[in-house]
């Protein structure tokens, strides 16, 4: 392998492991706050995705300013969930654990299927766009634009969410609910309104990962499956619960599907990256950055 | 200041409060005895809004705080420090006295009881920049009764403050909860270590499997018969 594509392979490895970073750390902070994995979180996905596409179409803006937006609105979405579903799944007396799985999967499911008979089967693409398709080259090394954006993105988001964590007093409270959200009440924190947020902050997570996959991907309904298994893998890689593990985690992830690809084949890529995973999980379960 | 009237709590099924009435005045250090599992854990949570009760009423200030969210309770100044501390283990001390004077976050003085709390417990001021969970027992009963102290409550509630420190501290343990109500601070006290505690309270009540079989002023408590023998060997 010539130095040329293995700068290749690992650059363009490193920008799609950021957009996975990205979608996985929705689905961590979530766990983290309170121990409940998002089933669903795969088509919170696609939802941003559709609705990327919609206001694309409705619109004729172009994608890079409509994100805010479709963030905006995932944050929406995951709050409303949480006070209309998922509230209610925790209230659950008996067997908890079991009712939030099929809950979130059970509201994956419908989400699917409004999607499939709404909007159709169909595969859409948003058309040309400021970024879309095109890519930048650096040196000999071609870095497809959409990805690019999405990198920086992810660094900027990373950023924001360690400073808000490090420098705020929502960050504390975030964390403390982490710690214990029973004894939040003790120092005046409401713990539903924290998980309210978080479920906010998961969904406009995956609300800017979708906004930017939208622009390089086909939007379809089952989109979110095709994504949700990394992102799975992502958060149990890095940790379960921790927001830097999902960053590593998507970076190492991304890089060693690029490798899988190239040196195995484009169809394998995937298989690359579950062998590190049951590398992983056989000889460091709690993950990479887990405390679990 | 805090009223509790025909107080009735179960959990999981099963009576742990029945009947319970009680009145703290201002100013006032109560202390609740009893063995354990008489239901004196119970009723601080009840109070503090993190056990639903069955049956009665808590009035704090002249309002009605039962079925009021533990939060508002919290927000309203009463401070709770339960049996098991619950801190924020790995969190700094600094950020949990920090997250202790959250409700005035917005507030300039929002640090303006920290003063305080260092001369009541100078060890937290060395250890700030440590975790919660390594610090030693007595360290933690500190730390936790600091950030109840930083939500700046007019009713304290500290429940088995002696349980889990060294013999020697709990001297200084009892002296600091009489600091505390001497900087206005009423004290809602539940203790096993009945000789100091009835010390420093004012008045006493006593548990038994649920309900109160004796109250009156601590020294009528230190003098009743079945006390004597029960309690402090005599």
């Amino acid at each position: 392998m010539s130095l040329e594509l293995l700068l290749q392979v690992l650059l363009s490895g490193l920008l799609m492991g950021m957009i996975y970073a990205l979608m996985a750390s929705g689905l961590s902070l979530i766990f983290g706050l309170m121990d409940v994995v998002n089933f669903a979180h795969g088509e919170f996905l696609m939802v941003a995705m559709y609705l990327m596409f919609g206001l694309v179409v409705l619109t004729g803006l172009d994608p890079l300013l409509l994100w805010p937006i479709v963030t905006v609105c995932l944050f929406a979405f995951g709050a409303a969930v949480y006070l209309g579903v998922v509230r209610h799944a925790l209230r659950a007396k008996t067997n908890r654990g079991m009712v939030q799985v099929f809950t979130t999967f059970g509201l994956g499911l419908v989400l699917m299927g409004l999607a499939q008979s709404l909007l159709s089967p169909d595969y859409r693409s948003i058309g040309d766009s400021w970024i879309g398709g095109k890519s930048v080259s650096l040196l000999g090394i071609y870095l497809p634009l959409p990805q690019l954006v999405g990198g920086i993105a992810s660094i900027a988001t990373f950023s924001i969410i360690w400073l808000m964590i490090t420098r705020t007093d929502f960050g504390k409270a975030l964390e403390a609910t982490r710690e214990d959200a029973g004894a939040v009440a003790l120092v005046g924190i409401n713990k539903d309104l924290i998980f309210t947020l978080g479920w906010g902050g998961g969904a406009a997570l995956v609300g800017l990962a979708g906004s930017i996959i939208a622009i390089f991907f086909y939007v379809y309904p089952s989109v979110g499956t095709s994504f949700i298994l990394i992102a799975f893998v992502t958060v149990a890689l890095g940790g379960f619960g921790s927001i830097y593990g999902a960053l590593a985690a998507g970076v190492i992830v991304g890089v060693v599907e690029a490798f899988s690809a190239v040196l195995l084949s484009p169809a394998l890529k995937s298989l690359g990256v579950y062998a590190v995973y049951l590398a992983v999980v056989v000889l460091r379960p709690r993950g990479l950055f887990g405390s679990m | 200041m805090l009223e509790v009237a025909g107080l009735t709590t179960t959990y999981e099924g099963l009576v742990a409060i029945s009947d319970v009435s009680l009145k703290v005045g201002k100013g006032e250090i109560v202390t609740v005895a009893g063995a354990n599992g008489a239901g004196k854990s119970t009723l601080l949570k009840t109070i503090a809004g993190m056990e639903q009760r069955q049956s009665g009423s808590i009035h704090f200030e002249g309002e009605r705080i039962d079925g009021v969210q533990p939060h508002l309770i919290t927000a309203r100044g009463i401070a709770f420090v339960p049996e098991n501390r619950r801190l924020f283990p790995r969190l700094s001390v600094r950020d949990n006295l920090r997250l202790g004077s959250f409700l005035f976050r917005k507030r300039p003085d929002r640090d303006a009881p920290l003063d305080g709390v260092f001369s009541l417990f100078p060890v937290l001021k060395e250890r700030l920049g440590q975790l919660a969970g390594t610090l030693s027992g007595g360290e933690q009963q500190m730390l936790a009764m600091g950030r109840a102290l930083m939500t700046r409550p007019k009713l304290l509630m500290l429940d088995e403050p002696s349980q889990g420190i060294m013999p020697k501290l709990v001297t200084e343990m009892f002296a600091a909860i009489k600091a505390i109500r001497q900087t206005g601070v009423t004290i809602l006290l539940v203790e096993q270590r009945l000789v100091e505690s009835l010390e420093i309270a004012d008045s006493a009540v006593v548990l038994q499997t649920g309900r109160i079989v004796l109250r009156g002023s601590a020294q009528e408590v230190r003098d009743h018969p079945d006390i004597r023998s029960a309690y402090l060997g005599a």
